[in-house]
């Protein structure tokens, strides 16, 4: 590993300086961060560990969300009481992520920043934007099976890896960031970035700007869940997963969340099918006709294709079964 | 160089350390604490796996840089009924994948009895008693043993589960 200073500083107002030069990294639990210092991929000089700021709170704030700390481990978050009973499509999304251990270290805030997993971004024998801008996809033409299908382009085909920010994308979570010109708050559908021509420019945060908490709007009063399919029963990325929040009176969809795992270049909020869906019959055909429409839009390779009948598949799945848990009641 | 402390296996230590250094490098090559193994060192097999102020985790991707400070807990560290019963249970043959299955173990029990869920906890609620194989086949799926002594191991863990605290 490349050298590097280290920092661990105890307030915000130190960090935010030390971590603003280029070349400085934050660190979190480091599970993504410092695997990818291991293989040359990131070469930062300096690492500010936040994990010191007090950042690890769960507060109810009065108007009834909830404010995450970003250093607040995801073992944490997912056990929460209130995550638990309020929120049950984040804390299902968190425990289909990773390993016990690796929940216990990650972060919320690195989470939020983890990189793909795309074989070639991980291998500098391979062309790839991400890593290397201006060299070109190995993807588009290799091993693409677990590619993206939706925001695609040109440049990257590469999935967003995370769990954690499907169910933070369907709950309209908000992200607090704190940087050198001061605080602002990020939807988090906004966030992260598509890849366009610029693949290796992955989210929307400014030099210096430091995630401090996520915000969950009140629990939603329709029921949620998280569904992850994947090649193994456990830990193991996403070939598609859906969050999705339904609620049902009279036969009618009255409340719709979705959002979409291992199909996006980034965590896909499903607003096309949502659309759809909204005051709509609560049956099989429609939504049926509501996935197909989200997906399609997808831009399939040759070995991703099946990715998209996944979603669709899913999508039905995880609506017919949250009907039938009396969405609604 | 940094100077850390941290209280190994019962007692304290004073290293210097380089921040690059893993956790995991730092206990096999400084400090000769070899139970740990460096099987990936990416992540992906939990052979490294210690506690970390009771907490398991993987000490490959750790920097010991930032657990200064903290209580860690190894194999050479552990003296518990799960060791008797992973031989009872056949639960290795190479033995290499052990040490990191017994810590994981042990902290993957301390999660369960603190009433943490897993993916496969029926409605978020952990049933009072022993964990069901499928609970502990779901929880310690971060521990890869290429000899493939799953039954073994998850009929140890059982074996001992709610016997006693750490």
């Amino acid at each position: 590993m490349k050298p590097f200073t280290y920092l661990k500083p105890h307030d915000i107002e130190a960090a935010i300086p030390a971590g603003t030069p280029p070349g400085t990294k934050y660190l979190g639990g480091g599970t993504n961060l410092v695997d990818l210092m291991r293989e040359g991929i990131e070469q930062p000089d300096h690492l500010v560990d936040i994990t010191g700021l007090h950042l690890d709170g769960i507060e109810e704030l009065p108007d009834g969300s909830l404010r995450i700390g970003a250093a607040v481990r995801n073992s944490t978050l997912a056990a929460h009481p209130k995550v638990r009973k309020g929120y049950r499509v984040l804390s299902e999304a968190l425990l289909s992520g990773a390993s016990g251990q690796l929940r216990n270290m990650a972060t919320v805030g690195g989470n939020l920043l983890q990189r793909t997993r795309c074989p070639y971004f991980y291998s500098d024998a391979a062309a790839c934007n991400k890593r290397q801008p201006g060299s070109g996809c190995d993807a588009l033409d290799g091993f693409n099976r677990s590619c993206a299908v939706l925001g695609v382009s040109d440049s990257c085909i590469a999935a967003h890896p995370s769990d954690m920010c499907v169910a933070l994308s369907a709950l309209d979570a908000v992200v607090h960031v704190q940087g050198p010109g001061g605080t602002r708050e990020i939807p988090l559908t906004e966030l992260h970035r598509l890849p366009g021509d610029t693949p290796n420019i992955e989210n929307t945060l400014e030099a210096g700007e430091l995630v401090t908490a996520v915000v969950l709007p009140p629990p939603l009063s329709a029921r949620s869940t998280y569904r992850k399919v994947r090649d193994r029963a456990s830990y193991a990325f996403a070939l598609a997963s859906v969050a999705a929040a339904l609620e049902i009176e009279d036969d009618k969809v009255t409340r719709i969340r979705l959002a979409l795992g291992g199909v996006g270049t980034k965590p896909w909020r499903a607003y096309e099918a949502e659309r759809l869906l909204l005051g709509g019959p609560a049956d099989e055909q429609a939504y049926r006709r509501a996935a197909e429409a989200e997906l399609a839009a997808a831009t399939v390779r040759a070995g991703n294709a099946f990715k998209v009948t996944l979603a669709e598949a899913t999508i039905v799945a995880v609506l017919r079964d949250l009907s039938k848990a009396g969405a609604g009641s | 160089m940094t100077e850390i402390q941290i209280k190994l296996n019962g007692s304290v230590e004073r290293i210097d350390v380089d921040p690059w250094v893993s956790l995991l490098d730092l206990l096999r090559e400084t400090l000769k604490i070899t139970g740990p193994k460096k099987g990936c060192d990416q992540g992906a097999c939990g052979a490294c796996t210690v506690l970390a102020d009771g907490r398991r985790i993987n000490a490959c991707l750790a920097l010991a840089v930032a657990y200064d400070g903290s209580e860690i807990t190894t194999i050479e560290g552990v003296s518990h009924p799960i060791q008797e019963a992973f031989i009872h249970r056949d639960g290795f043959q190479c033995g290499y994948c052990t040490p990191g299955q017994i810590c994981s173990a042990l902290g993957m029990l301390g999660e369960y009895q603190a009433g943490m869920p897993s993916a496969v906890t029926e409605a978020g609620e952990v049933p009072a008693g022993k964990p069901s194989p499928e609970e502990i086949r779901e929880r310690m799926s971060g521990n890869l043993c290429r000899c493939g002594a799953y039954n073994g191991i998850i009929m140890a863990i059982q074996d001992v589960a709610g016997t006693e605290n750490r």
